[in-house]
């Protein structure tokens, strides 16, 4: 589950973690078009360093190199599929240009975990939620989504107790061939979607019996307003997607290969 | 036996929930652990099987070090039934969720069949034979998940909060079960916070405050020494409060049975009239 250590919210206070949400999710959007645009490392590896100075300035490092661990397994397989393909591709030979390529994808991978993980990481989802209802996001929606990225941790701990008390009337998780494993989780997966819905009904009778959507406008406490900070974000962002799509549609990009 | 050394635990969000704990608990033995809560009660009971194993210091059950043997392993010998039942039911039949563990435990098949009806009787459950555990009420769930515990016939039984959300009935039909697993030599440990129910049934109470044990001793002397309890955020029992008020009429401080204290009050109401 370390993957989605890498993607739970701490109150820290941090120069990033004061930025406004909705220009992160815009930075974001931005690196993510950026990242698919190019398809050589180069480009790449840049995107990806660009955004250490985020990581360190918001002092999520740890937690971030978790979700880079968690998404490694699926890095990994992005490679070795991309090399399969382009093996079976180009008439059963791997040229350096094949190596990297799919190594470039791989990259392209954790470029995009990277900034998800660093958006997550510094982003409380009452910001999120604030964000969605000021940029117009119907009530009902926005807390929904709220609602559903604060329970993840606590389903998390849910399946964990659950595990617990398999395991103590003796289910081996871990044992048995393929099959076996992935039936194994039945005896857990159950009680946690039960009790996730049990869950969900109560919510909605708690939030009912406390009048929820009694008025159409709702008005908030807090209210997200734009610093100095989220413009000179807005700037490196527009900045970041502008030299992109110049070099992507002016300047040919090298390989390593070609480079070396 | 559990023999508990020295304990400490360090969950990984680096809370110390354990901090040096030590016990001895005998075959027979019916304990009551207690304590507010965050005192480690559960974490503590979560080592007699396994499913925690100590940063530091020895859990052996039966001998066994608790870090060279598997959960299953464990699990044979120390039963463990969860506060909430809801945490464990997922078959489509009571019968099926009862013989889930026998399944996992090896058992064969002619000797599930006989635990079964032999647990199902236990508790009552044998009309519900077929029926999905979801269909049953609170008090039914809990049964059938301490029933698909007792079903393997484990030495020791672990109980973790098994009053919440009981009626009086139900309560006294746990009391009555517990009665009967000691009179068969079973360790019975249960973790609890309801004062009246241990005073009712005056086990060995293991008091635990921020990861520490600050007493361990019989049910009597334990629940009737208020400066104690205040530690722990526990009253006294009920019966407990009328004596410690009762002292002025030179009657003694350590009663926390009902029966008991009837006969005490009696006594003391004939010496008066006479």
């Amino acid at each position: 589950m370390s993957i989605f250590d890498g993607l739970k919210f701490r109150k820290v206070h941090s120069p990033i973690h004061n930025l406004d949400p909705r220009m992160k999710f815009i930075y974001v959007i931005a690196l993510f078009v950026s990242a698919i645009l190019f398809g050589q490392i180069i480009p790449l590896l840049a995107l990806f360093v660009l955004q250490l100075p985020f990581v360190l300035l918001a002092r999520v490092q740890r937690q971030w190199l978790r979700s880079l661990r968690g998404a490694a397994f699926l890095a990994v397989f992005i490679f070795v599929i991309n090399v399969v393909t382009r093996f079976f591709y180009s008439g059963y030979v791997l040229t350096g240009a094949d190596w990297e390529y799919s190594t470039a994808m791989s990259l392209r991978f954790m470029v995009l975990v990277e900034s998800f993980s660093v958006f997550f990481l510094t982003t409380s989802p009452d910001h999120l939620g604030l964000a969605l209802e000021q940029t117009r996001v119907p009530y009902e929606f926005s807390f929904a989504f709220t609602t559903a990225v604060r329970f993840v941790p606590v389903l998390a701990e849910e399946a964990q107790t659950i595990m617990d008390a398999q395991k103590a009337r003796g289910l081996e998780m871990e044992k048995g061939n393929f099959m076996k494993r992935i039936r194994n989780y039945i005896p857990v997966l159950i009680p946690l979607i039960v009790s996730a819905i049990r869950r969900s009904l109560e919510l909605a009778e708690a939030m009912e019996s406390r009048a929820w959507g009694a008025t159409k406008k709702r008005t908030n406490l807090y209210a997200l307003k734009l610093h100095r900070g989220d413009f000179a974000l807005l700037a490196l962002t527009v900045g970041i997607l502008a030299v992109s799509i110049y070099v992507y549609l002016f300047i040919p990009v090298p390989t390593l290969v070609q480079l070396l | 036996m559990i023999e508990v050394e020295d304990v400490h635990y360090v969950y990984p969000s680096n809370v110390e929930a354990l901090k040096g704990v030590s016990l001895t608990i005998k075959d027979g033995e019916f304990i009551a652990i207690m304590g507010q809560n965050g005192a480690g009660k559960t974490t503590l009971v979560k080592h007699f099987n396994g499913l925690l194993k100590p940063t530091q210091g020895t859990v052996r059950i039966n001998g066994v070090d608790t870090r060279k043997a598997s959960i299953a392993e464990l699990a044979r010998n120390v039963g463990f039934v969860f506060q909430n039942p809801d945490h464990q039911l997922f078959s489509e039949t009571v019968e099926e969720e009862i013989s889930f563990a026998l399944k996992n435990f090896g058992f064969e098949p002619e000797v599930i069949e006989k635990r079964l009806d032999w647990a199902l009787n236990l508790l009552g459950l044998t009309q519900y034979r077929k029926t999905s555990p979801f269909l049953l009420s609170g008090g039914e769930r809990k049964r059938v998940a301490l029933a698909s515990v007792l079903a393997w016939d484990p030495q020791v039984l672990v109980l973790d909060e098994p009053t919440i959300g009981q009626d009086h009935q139900q309560k006294e039909n746990l009391r009555q079960f517990i009665i009967q697993m000691e009179s068969q030599g079973k360790t019975v440990v249960i973790v609890t916070h309801d004062v009246e129910f241990v005073a009712e049934c005056n086990p060995r109470v293991i008091l635990m405050r921020e990861g520490k044990i600050v007493a361990d001793g019989e049910g009597r002397e334990i629940l009737t020494n208020p400066e104690v309890l205040a530690q722990s955020s526990i009253v006294l029992p009920q019966v407990a409060q009328i004596f410690s008020q009762l002292t002025i009429l030179g009657l003694p401080k350590d009663v926390i049975d009902i029966y008991e204290a009837k006969e005490i009050l009696l006594k003391a109401l004939k010496e008066r009239r006479k």
